[in-house]
């Protein structure tokens, strides 16, 4: 038996797909007094945004992003007050360790070059970083430090932002698929897959991974793979590592980093990873990848090769091309907006592109640069 | 016929059945279990320098024991035999093991699943108390270390084990404190009819009863438990309701605890085998057909690890499915090997749903739990933590829920606390266990040292 719908539901903004971008706009829309409805296929903040690392670091991005990282790392340390839950956000630091020269070049030159953008990294010799943190390993030669970074808990910080836009009004509807975005004169129709449909003069696309195939149907495509990054997480030990702690390596394989919870489990990740399957909505778990791991994260931190690792997951990103995400208007459609593709870096600019997208939406611009993220840069 | 070994992971009744029958097709099979030798949890082995004899280690059930472990024994040269092995994960190249901290991939061509099962755990306030411990440990301490849990142990819980192990106890020269059942002896009437299929087993049972009353020990029925209580860090006393709601108080010095057991599943999970609920059992478990195959074709499940009927059946189901590999694989099997096999497990599977019947799983208990109960002894989540998940923050299953307040997050991912967890969750969300789900598995599904070595 078909549904039909009997009344379509109307808003100023449909948001379609409630991750932590998707949540984060909905929230920072009804602050500037729009009304939103955001339609999610799951649960709010299942997908990437849930299953993530939890790395909230702004070293080592790229230079033109410092500014909507800036502003995203000043609402992580206001979002208590803000949307009145604690999402497990901590100050703890960040540093970058690397072990080969050519890569402690690099760190060295990135600090000059961010300096202009507000970031302050110190750089440590291996002994001055082991000095400051003892858990650091003998193999470590460069490090960088970023006093201001820290980790949050992925697990809370997406469905905290949905529950927050809930209360301040956002009609947020989940288990429910969107099949089909159509533009009439004025008007976006979203139709979704229980034959309900909805519209909006305004509409995002920030549904993650499966944004490009929307993107698509609106005549602008891009170049894009979907990948799940693989994490892990230990028994638990005495609280020591303050700081993330991630490998600053031009090698693939020794790329991982790790950050330990007051609890006292260190979560991993980093590596290689593996292809997701968007039809299924799950990344496979390689168990070569996390023995890959093993051997770096214990030239990172020694101690943790005395560990055991309890638990490993994986979760569906996509990756666009040149590795910057697609944020900002469409460059065809009138009151389309793109926040989608954020390539395994989306979780610290969560409440940044809420907040920029919104303002976006709501005003028509934004001091946020967002040039280098435009959809049209591969027209 | 096929290139790549069969694997049996467990060594217990129906994984060595399975090997056996596999031996006798002419085949090599790999066999993994992970304790250092073979006989599974019931027929579990002492340590080679422990010499009791079989009659005090397994009772009626000795002779089944010998004749298992000596079939073992001629079995060894004809198969490849991993003990002390793991199997923690599942890659394309084969199934993931770890040995001490070795790691190895063993490739497959069928993998039959005889895993077997551990206690279902229904918490209780107090139950993370030193001096607590499941039946089967309390179980195992005495047939693996010739330990007792304590001097004046109560048994507490729900299922013939309760009554097998109390008994065991009483043999070992350590009298109970007190038997407490969670059945009512009215409901257990109601079970009657489907154990009459098996006599024996239930006259064993009445024997062991008898044996506790004569001894002197109490047995309560249709108690309602309250709490563990402590003492100087141990176990002092546990309190319950008794079939009247009146409270009692025995004093304890250790409590062994379960309310019958639950299919360990994993690694059917891990190979995305299909689930389904099991309302007899109240518990997710791999579809399966007869003879054990599950959805996915070269994956095939025996045991206590599919279905909970007890190591007889497990026998059977272990042959069975090596005959449904054999056949599926182009060896013939005859149809006069198969039929009575059925006929067995059509017997035990009356059995066992009479047994689930007679001494169920205490669901309801788990909506009285007070708020500050451990429910997950890992991460040392409370029923409130979880009740707080389903209200306030919305879980409407336990996935979500485990993300959310972390119950089944911690080393053992949720084997003890899952399905107290999702009756603590469907209970707060008012709606059946069936519609809260399952918890997902994720490799490693044992803790694997983080400094292994892979072997080349
Ligand atoms: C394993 C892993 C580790 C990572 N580690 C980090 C890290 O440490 N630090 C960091 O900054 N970033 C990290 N990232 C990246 C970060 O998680 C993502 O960039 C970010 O969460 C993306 O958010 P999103 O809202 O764009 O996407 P998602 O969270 O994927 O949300 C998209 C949503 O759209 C919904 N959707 C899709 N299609 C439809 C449809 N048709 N109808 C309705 N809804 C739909 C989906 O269900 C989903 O909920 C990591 C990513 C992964 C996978």
């Amino acid at each position: 038996m078909t549904a039909y719908p009997t009344q379509r539901m109307q808003a100023d903004v449909i948001i379609v797909g409630g991750g932590f971008m998707g949540a984060a706009t909905a929230f920072f829309l009804r602050q500037r007094g729009l009304s939103v409805i955001l339609l999610e296929r799951d649960l709010v903040g299942q997908a990437a945004s849930g299953v993530n690392f939890g790395n909230v670091r702004r070293q080592s991005r790229f230079l033109g992003q410092l500014p909507l990282a800036n502003r995203s790392r000043d609402i992580w340390v206001r979002l208590p007050e803000l949307i009145g839950e604690d999402v497990e956000f901590v100050m703890s630091g960040h540093i970058l360790l690397t072990t080969h020269e050519k890569d402690g070049a690099r760190l060295e030159k990135y600090a000059v070059d961010c300096k202009p953008y507000g970031l302050d990294l110190t750089i440590m010799t291996g002994d001055q970083a082991r000095a400051r943190f003892p858990m650091v390993g003998p193999d470590i030669r460069t490090v960088s430090y970023s006093p201001l970074d820290g980790h949050a808990n992925p697990r809370l910080a997406a469905p905290a932002f949905g529950r927050a836009a809930r209360r301040a009004g956002a009609r947020v509807i989940e288990n429910t698929t969107v099949s089909a975005i159509t533009k009439s004169a004025e008007d976006f129709i979203v139709e979704t897959t229980t034959g309900q449909s909805y519209q909006a003069p305004l509409l995002q696309i920030s549904s993650g991974a499966w944004g490009r195939a929307m993107a698509a149907s609106f005549d602008e495509d891009i170049p894009f793979s979907t990948n799940g990054p693989q994490m892990g997480v230990t028994e638990p030990m005495p609280y020591r590592i303050e700081p993330v702690i991630g490998s600053s390596s031009s090698v693939p394989e020794e790329g991982v980093y790790l950050r330990q919870v007051k609890r006292g489990n260190i979560v991993f990740g980093g590596g290689l990873r593996t292809v997701a399957n968007l039809e299924t909505r799950r990344a496979p778990i390689d168990p070569f990848n996390t023995l890959r791991q093993m051997p770096h994260l214990a030239t990172l931190v020694p101690e943790m090769a005395r560990l055991r690792v309890i638990r490993t997951w994986s979760g569906v990103e996509g990756y666009v091309g040149d590795h910057l995400p697609i944020m900002g208007p469409s460059g065809k459609v009138p009151g389309l907006f793109y926040a989608f593709g954020f390539c395994g870096h989306g979780f610290q600019l969560g409440p940044g592109v809420g907040a920029t997208m919104a303002e976006l939406i709501a005003t028509g611009s934004t001091d946020i640069p967002l040039e280098a993220f435009d959809i049209r840069r591969f027209g | 016929m096929v290139d790549e070994p069969v694997i049996v992971i467990g060594a217990g009744p129906a994984g060595t059945r399975a090997a056996q029958r596999l031996v006798q097709a002419g085949l090599r099979p790999v066999v993994i279990d992970e304790n250092d030798r073979q006989g599974g949890q019931i027929y579990r082995r002492q340590p080679a320098n422990f010499h009791r004899p079989p009659e005090k280690l397994y009772g009626t059930e000795a002779a089944k024991a010998t004749a298992l472990h000596s079939d073992f024994e001629m079995l060894r040269p004809h198969i490849d035999y991993r003990p002390g092995t793991t199997v923690w994960g599942v890659s394309e190249a084969g199934l993931m093991t770890v040995h001490a901290s070795t790691v190895d991939v063993v490739p497959f061509s069928r993998v039959i699943i005889a895993s077997g099962a551990t206690d279902r755990i229904m918490p209780v306030p107090g139950w993370t108390t030193p001096g607590t411990y499941s039946l089967g440990a309390a179980q195992i301490a005495l047939k693996a270390q010739a330990c007792a849990i304590g001097g004046r142990p109560v048994f507490m819980g729900t299922g013939p084990l309760l009554y097998l192990v109390a008994w065991q106890y009483l043999q070992a020269g350590v009298a109970p404190a007190a038997v407490l059942d969670t059945s009512s002896l009215a409901t257990r009437l109601r079970g009657l009819r489907g154990m009459a299929s098996r006599a024996r087993v239930v006259a064993n049972g009445v024997r062991y009863m008898a044996d506790l009353v004569r001894a002197g020990v109490k047995l309560h029925a249709g108690i309602m438990p309250r709490g563990i209580e402590s003492s100087d860090g141990g176990v002092s006393a546990v309190t319950w309701r008794d079939a009247k709601g009146v409270l009692r108080h025995v004093s304890c010095d250790a409590v062994g605890m379960g309310y019958g057991l639950r299919s360990e599943t994993q690694l059917a999970d891990l190979l995305k085998c299909e689930f389904i609920f099991d309302p007899c059992f109240q518990q997710w478990r791999p579809h399966v057909d007869r003879d054990g195959r599950t959805t996915r074709p070269d994956i095939y499940l025996a045991g206590d690890g599919v279905l909970l009927r007890g190591a007889d059946a497990a026998e059977a189901a272990g042959q069975l499915a090596a005959c449904a590999v054999l056949r599926d694989t182009g060896y013939a099997v005859d149809a006069q090997e198969i039929l009575p096999l059925h006929g067995t497990l059509a017997t035990m599977n009356r059995f066992g749903r009479g047994l689930a019947q007679a001494f169920p799983w205490p669901a309801h208990l788990a909506a009285g739990l007070p708020d500050e109960t451990v429910v997950c002894r890992c991460e040392n989540i409370t029923a409130g933590e979880i009740r707080r998940a389903a209200g306030e923050l919305d879980a409407p299953e336990m996935n979500r829920a485990k993300a959310l307040t972390r119950p089944g997050m911690g080393r053992c991912q949720g084997r003890m606390c899952g399905l107290a967890a999702a009756e603590v969750l469907a209970a707060a969300r008012d709606v059946p266990v069936r519609e809260v789900g399952r918890l997902r598995t994720a490799a490693p599904i044992k803790p694997l040292p983080l400094n292994c070595t892979v072997k080349s």
